[in-house]
């Protein structure tokens, strides 16, 4: 993974004492909370419901175990005893104290990491396939094109005022597990017909109260050329998006209403006159200083059924669920890729305690490589573990309560922190989770099932992406009382689509048995256990979950 | 507002003048862009000292062919988180290389300082208050740029290769 030299690890520190100077500003009461609040927005530092907030960067949700340990200490030390993963690969600190987060930072720094552009209208944290460099099939490694894009965008001088946050997101394969069609622009490496690796470059995918699918802005971009590309789009985005109104200013509503015709015309032109004033493209020998950063692991082939994961397989019920939900295939022979779930049964989807991210630190540096990653669907990942190792890894996570065998199954829920922290919610999002994954406790009935991304958001901003759920469910205020509008048949994936609206709202124990209703339809209406619960959807439309939700109402 | 120009106060010779106020010989005018592009020729033909002021939405292009004449052009925050200017100025210096003074004017904050002398701003009408001492350091509370821009530092990656010992000491 990358790792700072001297001018980054400069960079970090000096931006850490800006921080400690603004905040003593803050602190003396020299600045004004609300002359505070856009400096302290972009450090990342919210003022949420019950306390300060402060949402510390994971760039392309890669770790080190180091820096694992460093969190924990955060945690424990600075907060609660815990902290809370996000589902743009972050971490949220929820009680951090305003005099502490300035030595906060400089512990991150210690360690490589920031808070830099976590927020603010500027160009934040940037995401990539949680899997990257670990699995077949990649044109590239993402996050050497999203370390080069969190290097350009970091304090970038002309988009750091832009009409709205920007999201970009970077994928090496097809298979998109990046999201990337939700994101102000996002990137898919690909090759040409001659052989040459670029970009497919989407653009105005975003969920909250306007969801929109990414269109394509061009099918191949030269991968030398990408940073004068995005300066060339961010450009026209900061020019003319909207700033009458913050709910109308993403990209996304530009591109809907000049059409992406016109935006295409618009950032080419402006690409190539860039072009010819002056040279941003990164030079060739950054990009592979860079990219050493990233080389593949050398890992030696092991054998692929090893005796003691057989036996492990043969003779214990939670491995055997683990192993076939949450261990994927790795690139290297013998290996493979796990996931490693932060949705116990009934627990708060995402949170961890400064225990677990210890034992999580020293089970990867034992099994993988000492890395981790961090997964949008607000889980972990250890990316490189040997096969033989599995069931010694399975019985450390076990230890520490990480083992749950449900990843992508009904409780790998993904839900916003909703009323119980965030200061714009509507509705609770935690509870609800909770709540259905009790519901849902045996994991014999959850492989049955089978995939099925359940996603909450407490309000319409949609922190939780409940538009992309295959069920999804939006908190709303119904008359001073919280309640929940289901949809089905979003998907985040590169088939990417916005869930339909099922019917009216349910109120909290409602929307909990209206979850088992639609599950339980769809046990009884698909063609079989290979067809899965998004294909039954897609096949049969809303007519028979509707039925079943509202009995009472006639189908329209 | 205290000026302050490459780093230090300077005296501010300019008058802003409205839209339908007679222009006073020998004192250097800034008009608006609408007026400019009214009069623009007997503004051009005329000995004084001219600037323009551009709101956001007022895409310099506006004033390409007509930078040479003109000895500062505005760029007006009416709050500060309308970034607009930012690109701005970077099309000023950059696309239509314009090397007259470029000022921020308007809801200017320190915290603003190193992003606008990046983009190529080298004139600040500052807050009631502000040091000259207090501009450089804000200017200079980050060193590193990851980013060519239009002032001239030298992104990290170039340094990166000629120049590693200039990495600032921790």
């Amino acid at each position: 993974m990358y790792r700072y030299d001297a001018f980054d690890a400069a960079f970090v520190r000096q931006r850490t004492e800006q921080f400690r100077d603004q905040v003593a500003r803050r602190l003396s009461g020299e600045l004004t909370e609300e002359e505070f609040k856009p400096l302290r927005l972009m450090n990342g530092l919210y003022l949420q419901l019950h306390a300060y907030m402060l949402r510390v960067a994971i760039p392309y949700g890669t770790l080190d175990s180091r820096q694992l340990r460093k969190l924990a200490h955060i945690a424990r030390t600075y907060d609660k005893g815990y902290g809370h993963f996000t589902t743009r690969q972050n971490i949220q600190f929820n009680w951090p104290a305003l005099v502490d987060v300035p030595s906060i930072l400089e512990e991150l720094a210690e360690v490589e990491m920031h808070a830099i552009q976590t927020s603010g209208n500027c160009i934040r944290n940037v995401t990539a396939d949680h899997y990257a460099g670990a699995v077949a099939g990649e044109v590239e490694d993402p996050r050497i094109w999203a370390e080069i894009i969190r290097q350009w965008s970091s304090l970038h001088p002309e988009f750091s005022f832009l009409p709205r946050k920007f999201k970009i997101a970077v994928t090496g394969t097809t298979h998109d597990r990046a999201a990337v069609k939700l994101h102000d622009i996002g990137l898919v490496l690909t090759r040409d017909a001659a052989g040459a690796v670029g970009f497919q470059v989407l653009v105005g995918g975003g969920q909250g109260r306007t969801p929109m699918v990414a269109k394509t802005l061009r099918d191949f971009l030269p991968k030398e050329r990408l940073l004068s590309y995005l300066e060339a789009i961010l450009r026209t985005y900061n020019l003319l998006g909207r700033r009458d109104n913050k709910y109308k200013a993403r990209i996304k509503i530009l591109v809907h209403e000049v059409g992406i015709e016109e935006v295409r015309r618009l950032v080419e032109a402006e690409w190539e006159a860039i072009g010819r004033e002056t040279s941003l493209d990164l030079p060739e020998a950054e990009r592979a200083r860079i990219a050493a950063h990233f080389a593949p692991p050398d890992l030696t082939p092991r054998p692929a059924e090893p005796p003691a994961l057989v036996e492990a397989l043969a003779t214990h019920r939670p491995f055997r669920h683990w192993l076939r939900s949450n261990v994927k295939p790795h690139r290297t022979p013998g290996y493979a890729v796990v996931d490693v779930s932060l949705k116990p049964i009934g627990g708060a989807p995402g949170d961890m305690t400064d225990a677990q991210m210890e034992a999580l630190a020293d089970l990867a540096d034992r099994h993988s490589l000492g890395e981790i990653r961090v997964s949008h669907a607000q889980n972990l990942v250890l990316p490189h573990v040997a096969r033989e190792d599995l069931p010694a890894l399975h019985r450390g996570l076990a230890a520490a309560g990480l083992a749950t065998g449900n990843n992508r199954l009904v409780s790998d829920i993904i839900a916003c922190p909703g009323l119980d922290y965030c200061a714009l919610a509507n509705a609770r999002s935690i509870p609800i989770a909770q709540r259905i994954s009790e519901r849902f406790a045996d994991l014999d009935r959850q492989a049955d099932i089978g995939p099925l991304e359940i996603k909450i958001s407490g309000c319409i901003n949609a922190c939780g992406h409940h538009h992309v759920g295959h069920i999804g469910l939006l908190g709303v205020d119904r008359k001073g009382e919280e309640a929940y509008q289901i949809t089905l048949g979003g998907r985040a994936d590169e088939n990417a689509a916005i869930g339909r609206i099922v019917g009216p709202a349910f109120d909290a124990d409602g929307a909990v048995a209206a979850v088992e209703t639609i599950v339980e339809t769809y046990l009884e209406e698909r063609l079989g256990p290979d067809e899965s619960f998004l294909a039954a959807v897609e096949r049969l439309g809303l007519a028979p979950f509707k039925a079943r939700l509202y009995p009472d109402k006639r189908a329209a | 507002m205290p000026l302050i120009k490459h780093g230090r106060f300077a005296a501010d010779l300019w008058t802003v003048y409205a839209d339908d106020a007679p222009l006073q010989p020998d004192i250097p005018a800034v008009v608006s862009l609408a007026r400019f592009l009214a009069q623009r020729a007997a503004l051009t033909a005329s000995a004084l000292d001219l600037g323009v002021r551009l709101e956001p939405g007022e895409h310099p292009q506006a004033l390409a062919e007509a930078l040479d004449r003109l000895a500062l052009v505005q760029l007006h925050f009416p709050s500060f988180t309308d970034g607009r200017a930012y690109s701005y100025a970077r099309l000023l210096r950059q696309r239509y290389r314009y090397r007259g003074e470029v000022r921020a004017v308007g809801h200017v904050l320190r915290d603003q300082y190193l992003f606008m002398a990046r983009a190529g701003f080298d004139a600040f009408e500052t807050p009631p208050g502000e040091t000259a001492q207090k501009w450089r350091q804000a200017v200079r509370a980050v060193g590193p740029a990851y980013q060519p821009a239009a002032d001239d530092r030298r992104p990290v990656w170039a340094e990166r290769r000629t120049h590693p010992e200039r990495a600032p000491s921790q």
